[in-house]
């Protein structure tokens, strides 16, 4: 029996995400490796002029209806169900996004199927697939493999460069019918967030702190850096939680991506989330106590000295050589 | 409003963590566990929503280490009532728990019906699922995760979840319905260790017996490892001094400074 993968596109505010594109990578690697076919699922309003993205796949399963504009769980896990039902394949990948997030937690459960979370890598293994997943913060991983399916992988950002997915072409078109029906969940709108006063992706340097700065009054230190540095200051999400910084300064899964010319990460443990919001700048030096902190195999120079101590160091030193 | 939170414990990763004997799990022995960073997030947002709209807060958790100190935290932040759920296998995967969830809740007496079951949008081991959809899916109730804010509304409630860059959605949800927070509207409150020591005199909680689990898809863990980076950064070395003046000529060298 043939061993299909099926990838599930994401759309959102009129276009495919980044992180489509990585899983279309991935999924060609495996339906190759599987001697399988790939399809891709393309649900939104107005998708249909965009199948020509995605040469990699095989196949293109195409839901085109203005019930489809936003993401709304209980709809695409209808939709997603209807299409596994149809293609019978070996596994779906679906981005472990936001705006996915839902249908990752929600899809196994409602048609009983398993689900491997955190992946960061798939390969294929004498027939099958394993999974590698990133657990506890990004302290230990995992290699999973699983015999039912189809099974449901929920893959992080960055598992292929998105470019590699980003194919032109014109695959099979598989055109779906939809039945919007009714929602338990239902879209009103969006919320944008209020202008911040520093707009962090527009800087070349960004000092960004977490949970290791230890309390908002250690701030002033990393606002000195910033400014020595002609930067601003940012955050992880402890940093925003506590109330330290507005979420305009959040780094990560539900704030803003940045790639900076350089980037401090100080008392930061470097989860996932925070890694894909971070993970391109040029430049990363890290400062935590933790030798074992998950930002150290991100950054390119780490210092396990307190931040505390290392932070003033580094501000009277800066000092000095633009004074000399 | 009748909120039931959940509460789950799960390693500190501040803490070392090694791989146990058999290469698959974690070594339990020394591990200090804390309460899942975002149950304590669903814990606040129910509490602020009992402030604003009245109603009660009951902290239901797993039988775990140190669960009832955090059950009395809870009560002592403002939750009414706190269930411990005993007898359950400690180390079961998150859908085998989400199923003890799902069987046990009904069978309690007066738990059920609440308006909203809040919980933690995710836990660093949620290997095989996250909590909040496995149980929406078993009560058959709506769900919706990465939750940033509730407000109920002519007996639904109006829902806001995080998008990237700071975006949010917000979603109309019929009730009842399970939610998995992410973050509550203000950071989860404080609460002195003299006012849970007080929670442990004049309060008690609950202990109900686990019902028995459906049967969840099977997976099979090949190993556990700590992850070994092809580019770990370049450590640098010495006491503060050192390495603020190493810091210093790499940021010189690349015109940063």
């Amino acid at each position: 029996m043939a061993k299909n993968v099926l990838v599930m596109a994401e759309t959102w505010r009129g276009g495919i995400t980044d992180a489509s594109f990585e899983l279309v990578a991935l999924g060609r690697e495996l339906a190759d490796g599987l001697g399988g076919k790939l399809g891709v699922l393309l649900a939104g309003d107005g998708v249909s002029g965009m199948v020509g993205e995605l040469g990699a796949a095989d196949g293109v399963y195409v839901a085109d209806a203005p019930a489809l504009a936003d993401p709304e769980v209980d709809r695409s896990c209808r939709l997603v169900a209807q299409v596994l039902e149809m293609d019978q394949p070996q596994c779906l990948l679906v981005p472990l996004s936001n705006i996915s997030w839902d249908l990752t937690g929600l899809l196994p459960a409602r048609i009983g199927a398993p689900l491997v979370n955190f992946c960061r890598d798939l390969t294929t293994v004498g027939g099958g697939i394993e999974a590698t997943c990133v657990l506890y913060g990004g302290k230990m991983e995992a290699t999973v493999q699983v015999a039912a399916a189809p099974v449901v992988f929920g893959v992080l950002p960055g598992a292929r460069p998105a470019d590699s997915g980003r194919v032109a072409g014109s695959p099979e078109v598989k055109a779906l019918k939809f039945d919007a029906g009714d929602a338990t969940v239902a879209f009103l709108r969006y919320v944008e967030p209020e202008a911040g006063d520093v707009d962090i992706t527009q800087q070349d340097a960004l000092v960004s702190v977490g949970r290791g700065l230890q309390g908002e009054a250690n701030l002033d230190l990393a606002e000195e850096l910033a400014e020595l540095l002609g930067g601003a200051v940012c955050g992880s999400r402890p940093a925003i939680d506590q109330g330290w910084l507005p979420l305009s300064r959040q780094v990560g899964k539900s704030g803003i991506t940045v790639k900076p010319k350089l980037y401090f990460a100080l008392g930061i443990s470097g989860a996932p989330e925070h890694l894909e919001g971070m993970r391109d700048s040029e430049l990363i030096i890290a400062v935590n106590t933790d030798p074992d902190a998950p930002i150290f195999n991100a950054a390119h120079f780490g210092s396990t000295e307190d931040l505390l101590e290392v932070v003033p160091a580094l501000i009277d030193r800066a000092n000095e050589v633009k004074g000399g | 409003m009748k909120i039931l939170v959940l509460l789950k414990m799960v390693p500190d990763v501040v803490e070392e963590l090694e791989v146990a004997a058999d290469g698959k799990s974690l070594d339990l022995d020394f591990l200090r566990l804390i309460v899942n960073e975002s149950d304590d997030h669903a814990l606040e947002e129910a509490l602020i929503l009992k402030e604003r709209h009245g109603g009660t807060v009951t902290a239901v958790a797993l039988e775990a280490p140190d669960i009832d100190d955090v059950l009395f935290t809870a009560l002592a932040k403002g939750a009414d009532r706190a269930v411990k759920i005993e007898g359950a296998d400690q180390t079961l995967s998150t859908r085998d728990a989400a199923g003890v969830l799902a069987a046990t809740l009904p069978a309690v007496g007066d738990l059920l019906p609440a308006d909203l079951i809040l919980t933690g949008c995710q836990a660093i081991d949620d290997l095989d699922g996250f909590v909040a959809p496995l149980l929406a899916q078993a009560l058959g109730q709506p769900y919706l995760g990465l939750v940033a804010r509730v407000a109920p509304e002519n007996g639904k409630a109006v829902v806001a979840k995080e998008f990237a860059g700071g975006v949010l959605g917000e979603y109309e949800v019929s009730l009842p319905a399970v939610l998995g927070v992410q973050g509550a509207e203000k950071p989860p409150r404080y609460v002195p260790v003299a006012k849970v020591r007080a929670a442990m005199k004049s309060a008690e909680i609950e202990t109900v017996p686990a019902a028995p689990r459906p049967d969840a898809p099977s997976y099979e863990i090949g190993e556990m490892l700590k992850p070994e980076p092809v580019d770990r950064a370049e450590m640098l070395e010495g006491d503060p001094e050192a390495v603020a003046a190493r810091i210093c000529e790499i940021l010189s060298e690349r015109g940063l400074l």
